[in-house]
């Protein structure tokens, strides 16, 4: 498993957002295993699931936070961490990486000027090394929130960030 | 009647291409034309050839129209639809043969000539959304079949006839496991799917859920039926958005038409299906991990026996199969046992999927025969090497696999010659590598993902492969000595040997092979201090060649002025200093600075 880094942002879940994970977890709890969903229908939610979301969970389906805790920081799935309004991921599954993806993300971490999994302290763009995303044809892939950019190079890298930046 | 069908692939790799765009365009430019009532639009699953996407077929010439663009539409509209002219500029264009010359079927082509599908035979056939094209292509007639003509010991009988051997990777006997299930005593007993493709280059099991949905819940509900089950779960990547919505539009239109959920066709059998979501960890394709990850728990592995068959979901027996495997199963009951044992080699029978991937021409899904040889996947299929460089090996079986050198490319595909030959069949994804690709470095890659993967269950996993990376790190970085090759080599052997689960026990095959293969490369990396492929930083260097002009670009960009020189003559760079960043080599505008 990775290094688990927690974030350093403070908290700032609204009450409709609480009440509508309080709702949604009082149709969870009904599913056998609810523990999965449960922090799925979370980030849905809030975007990623800080101690003060989980500790809502932990609550609402009566187990221990540790529990919860468990299984959020066993799955990549899971952000810990805030992420940026623009969720920029490399592909790093093999044939992205046969073609060159290390040097793609390499380049997108220079000029964001973050690491994987950080995000901008303008909190605009966060950056991740994803598992196969499954466009093997098209390699090396990066995507930006749901638009997939395929068969690039570490030259476009500049130009696909500042359509986002305007 | 409609006058002509336009297929346009809805895959994944099409789709990232736009080809939805592609597909609301022709509907508009349709209605605009009044041609809305002639021309019926499908949104299909894969059509196997990513490479070429986006790809469009339009019948009844199914003429294949290969890297379609947005702008093109009207033109396929105007020619093809309107004056029944087929547009030859847009005509796909083998790559593969000896000279590019437009092919005008899809089934003309290199890449599918070859192929037998049937795993995949409704993909980029039928629309995946509309339980009614499958039901016309034979859908659920099996099921049918099943609920009213056979029994489920007999059902189990034709599985094991067969001679199909699971998808997922271990190939264990399809049959076997039914029989295990069905036998085993439980109140309750669940059948799943695992469509957890964690394999890194690996998208068949995604292209069958996003094309054909309906033929995994159809055999799914024959397993259901077969072994007594009562309530199924397909466990999905989370990492799939199509796959998933396509699923569970399935799913409902399956209870609609009474072929999911109580009583179905009133033979008072009750079976239905949910899907489960994944969240990102390889691991999880192990089939306890993955029955504890359905719980709600971490996806950690627990040791068999007891196996899911006896003791699986909730404590229940439990059937686990993966999608391929499924997909398979209809057309063996419908057409029988012996059509489909006739099929491959002694011991595997049937096809198999491959993705495609990595540095070869026709990147994509394809679908042979076992037995078929690798040559004739990577050579005819595939269309070989792209840009004249020369091929240097296969990896099968992502991280649990190896890589396999030119000299066993004439081995048969089946799942016992593989695993003689150090690699292993896995889950199907193929990863074509030249001259260009490390060796070492690509032992490192795989072993850098074990690593990240390991649950930390079990010690052997947890720390042994984290050894093993550090001294292939050592390799890589000219520190290592030859001791460390066979140091590592032992340390294989023992985490092998005793790992808990399969990702444990097969982390060490791609070190392995390598080694075994391509032993040279690491003496060069250890004794030489040299990458032959240019790949590992630290032992490569950057030369400024005669083609500088002396411009001192490089010089002011580089990080820690290691490029010296006088203005218009040739630079040079302080190799004592260099820290290998390579901004010297993107600077330049004249390509005169190269790795060596």
């Amino acid at each position: 498993m990775s290094k688990i880094k927690l974030t350093t942002v403070a908290f700032e879940g609204t009450a409709e957002q609480e009440k509508e994970l309080r709702a949604v977890l009082a149709e969870v709890k009904k599913l056998p295993g609810a523990v999965m969903p449960a922090l799925q229908k979370a980030q849905e939610i809030y975007g990623y699931l800080p101690i003060e979301v989980q500790s809502i969970i932990a609550e609402e389906l009566g187990v221990s936070l540790e529990e919860v805790f468990g299984v959020s920081t066993f799955y990549s799935q899971f952000n810990l961490n805030p992420q940026g309004k623009y969720q920029v991921g490399v592909c790093m599954g093999t044939a992205c990486y046969v073609k060159g993806s290390q040097a793609l993300i390499d380049k997108f971490k220079s000029e964001l000027g973050i690491e994987e999994s950080e995000c901008t302290p303008d909190k605009q763009f966060s950056l991740v090394a994803t598992r196969c995303i499954g466009c093997c044809g098209l390699a090396p892939v990066a995507t930006v929130n749901a638009d997939v950019y395929g068969k690039i190079s570490a030259d476009d890298v500049a130009g696909i960030i500042a359509k986002y930046k305007a | 009647m409609f006058k002509n069908h336009v297929l346009v692939c809805g895959g994944t790799g099409c789709h990232s291409n736009r080809s939805s765009e592609i597909y609301k365009e022709f509907q508009n430019q349709l209605i605009e034309k009044g041609l809305e009532k002639d021309v019926q639009m499908v949104l299909t699953g894969c059509f196997g050839l990513c490479a070429a996407g986006p790809v469009i077929i339009v019948y009844p010439e199914g003429a294949f129209y290969s890297k379609v663009k947005i702008e093109d539409v009207t033109e396929i509209i105007d020619e093809h639809i309107i004056k029944g002219r087929i547009v030859e500029r847009l005509l796909h264009e083998d790559e593969s043969g000896k000279e590019t010359e437009p092919v005008q079927a899809l089934s003309d082509t290199n890449f599918y000539k070859r192929q037998t599908r049937v795993a995949l035979r409704n993909c980029g056939v039928i629309n995946p959304e509309d339980i009614d094209e499958y039901i016309a292509y034979d859908g659920y007639q099996a099921l049918i079949k099943c609920l009213t003509e056979l029994k489920p010991q007999e059902i189990i009988d034709i599985v094991k006839q067969s001679g199909i051997r699971g998808r997922g990777g271990a190939g264990f006997p399809t049959g076997m496991k039914w029989q295990f299930t069905h036998d085993a005593v439980g109140d309750e007993k669940y059948v799943c799917c695992n469509a957890d493709e964690g394999d890194p280059g690996a998208f068949m099991d995604r292209s069958v859920l996003e094309g054909d949905p309906h033929a995994v819940l159809e055999a799914m509900t024959i397993a259901a039926y077969a072994i007594g089950g009562t309530q199924g779960y397909i466990y999905v990547r989370a990492e799939y958005p199509i796959a998933v919505q396509r699923l569970q539009i399935a799913i409902n239109q399956a209870r609609e038409y009474g072929l999911l959920g109580k009583n179905i066709l009133n033979t008072g059998f009750s079976f239905d299906i949910d899907i489960r979501l994944g969240a990102g960890a390889f691991v999880c394709g192990e089939e306890t991990a993955l029955i504890m990850s359905i719980e709600g728990n971490r996806g950690e592995p627990n040791p068999k026996p007891p196996f899911p068959a006896n003791k699986g979901l909730f404590g229940k027996p439990t059937l686990l199969n993966n999608v391929e495997t499924y997909a398979n199963i209809p057309q063996i009951i419908l057409k029988g046992a012996e059509w489909f044992s006739a099929m491959g080699t002694e011991k595997s029978k049937g096809t198999k999927v491959f993705a495609l991937g990595g540095k070869i021409v026709n990147t994509g899904l394809v679908e042979v025969p076992m037995g078929t040889t690798l040559r004739e996947v990577v050579e005819e299929i595939g269309g070989g090497i792209p840009n004249g460089k020369k091929f240097k090996a296969a990896q099968m079986g992502g991280p649990s696999g190896g890589c396999i050198p030119e000299e066993h490319l004439d081995v048969p595909i089946d799942f016992d010659s593989l695993t003689k030959i150090g690699a292993m069949m896995g889950s199907g994804g193929l990863i074509v590598m030249d001259e260009d690709t490390c060796m070492v470095d690509i032992a490192k890659f795989f072993l850098e993902f074990t690593v990240d993967e390991s649950c930390g269950k079990c010690t052997p996993c947890r720390i042994c492969t984290k050894r093993l990376l550090e001294m292939l790190t050592k390799i890589t970085e000219g520190t290592a000595t030859l001791e460390d090759i066979d140091k590592m080599e032992k340390l294989c052997y023992y985490i092998k040997d005793n790992a808990l689960c399969g990702l444990g026990q097969t982390a060490p095959n791609p070190v392995l092979s390598t080694i075994r293969y391509f032993r040279d490369e690491y003496i060069a990396h250890v004794v030489d201090k040299k990458c032959p492929a240019h790949v590992c930083k630290k032992l490569s260097s950057y030369v400024i060649t005669d083609k500088c002009i002396g411009c001192s670009l490089c010089s002011r960009k580089c990080p820690v002025n290691a490029i010296s020189g006088v203005i218009k003559q040739k630079f040079v760079i302080d190799q004592a200093k260099c820290i290998k960043c390579g901004a010297c080599v993107d600077s330049c505008k004249f390509k005169a600075i190269v790795k060596e």
